[in-house]
């Protein structure tokens, strides 16, 4: 089981970024749990500038736009 | 768990393909926008009036503007997305921490336009810069510049207009960030953020990203696509309503009213283009046009530009938002320092011009 957050306050993109985490974990067949922060305060505290930011297992994988699909892949699968 | 793990469903094309499509995109682009008056006018000459009539004009304003705007919109955000794939929010972190007041604001200022910006990230970014050791002044003048100088307005401007305002507004966008951030930084207001954004020092000990991901020119064109697709399916409405609202004016608002309310002579209209603008929160799409049908009509540029400028750079939905992180004082203090620079250019300009 992973633990995948997904920090951003809410506006679409952040949206579009955790839909994708999900997708993809079903898609490899990966047990994801999938955690949203949308606090400011907390996004500030974990290292993230830009969002949405991706982190697996407590380590910060992404920030900033959209993942790219073969990235999460990567970051899901290891 | 399925042992048939798919390939990445994003198309691998070559750069060289890419290349390709990006020169024939630009040929094609270019043949169009020839086209744009022939265009207009086919489409006007179709409609049951006299081309020469109010509604006549209105129509050929109308059927003018909008394919031009989104012709100008798409080549401009797609060459703009490219250009921001090369920066990121991190990378400007790290080129302004520490930096002198002065140079970091002229700095700041112009990797605000440049660094890839959602207003929704504005506070986690502000309580990275600041905690990272970015001056809260050179924060500022990014903060500033990000959202008032961005290539929607700028085309809009350019194509609406003329290259000379929009090289304008350029120009004086750009100062009054690096002023307003500088005077802030010089006020020493670091004791009027909020408590626990000074607690916080997220630079110092901020985790560093596991792999960088590595974009190659294909990436950085996709990301360029992706970008005109964002802004298009967030502000065409805007322009559509916007030009037709301005097609109206053009056509049917009196001269000598808008010479009145918005022309030079009355001193007033700069500051209460401001106030006005406050409250009001649409995006450059929605204002420009309206405003270059005011300008038509003898609205004073200064007066106009200083409305426009304040419906961007100061809205009451961006300040609810700092409000987590700064104190009223200091929102106080920003809306007073921006504000101010927005009615010096303001009165420069009617008097200039």
């Amino acid at each position: 089981m992973k633990t995948v957050k997904v920090y951003g306050p809410g506006c679409k993109r952040c949206e579009t970024a955790e839909t994708m985490v999900k997708d993809t974990a079903t898609k490899l067949g990966i047990e994801v749990d999938v955690e949203k922060i949308t606090d400011p305060r907390s996004i500030a505290m974990a290292g993230v500038i830009s969002t949405p930011g991706i982190s697996v297992d407590g380590k910060l994988v992404h920030a900033g736009g959209l993942p790219q699909a073969d990235a999460l892949e990567k970051w899901l699968r290891a | 768990m399925s042992t048939h793990v798919s390939t990445s469903t994003r198309a691998e094309r070559p750069d060289w393909l890419w290349h390709l499509g990006v020169a024939v995109f630009i040929v094609l682009w270019w043949l169009i926008y020839q086209q744009l008056i022939p265009f207009s006018e086919w489409v006007t000459a179709m409609f049951p009036v006299e081309r020469h009539s109010h509604t006549g004009e209105a129509i050929a304003f109308f059927f003018y503007d909008v394919p031009k705007v989104l012709l100008l919109l798409t080549l401009i955000v797609f060459a703009m997305g490219v250009v921001r794939s090369f920066f990121s929010a991190e990378k400007t972190r790290a080129l302004l921490s520490g930096k002198r007041e002065g140079v970091g604001n002229v700095l700041s200022a112009g990797l605000g336009i440049l660094t890839p910006f959602c207003s929704c990230s504005a506070v986690p970014l502000f309580i990275g810069f600041v905690s990272a050791g970015v001056p809260l002044g050179v924060t500022f003048s990014f903060l500033i510049a990000a959202p008032m100088v961005n290539e929607v307005a700028l085309v809009l401007l350019f194509g609406l207009v003329g290259w000379q305002v929009a090289v304008t507004y350029l120009a004086f966008g750009l100062g009054i960030a690096i002023m307003a951030g500088f005077i802030i930084g010089k006020l020493r207001l670091e004791g009027w953020l909020q408590d626990w954004v000074r607690d916080i020092h997220s630079g110092a000990d901020a985790p560093v990203m596991a792999d960088h991901e590595r974009l190659t020119m294909a990436d950085r064109y996709e990301l360029g696509v992706e970008a005109v697709r964002e802004i298009f399916s967030k502000v065409w409405v805007w322009i559509v309503l916007g030009i037709g609202m301005g097609a109206l004016i053009h056509g049917y608002v009196p001269e000598d009213l808008m010479v009145r309310i918005m022309g030079a002579d009355a001193w007033w209209s700069v500051p209460a283009a401001v106030i006005l603008g406050i409250p009001m929160y649409t995006n450059a799409a929605g204002v420009i046009p309206i405003v270059e049908a005011l300008l038509g009509k003898g609205a004073a540029l200064g007066t106009v530009l200083a409305f426009m400028m304040s419906v961007i750079a100061l809205s009451l939905p961006e300040m609810i938002i700092l409000r987590q992180v700064l104190t009223l004082r200091l929102i106080a203090v920003f809306i007073g320092v921006v504000g101010s620079g927005i009615l010096a250019v303001g009165f420069l300009f009617n008097l200039i011009f």
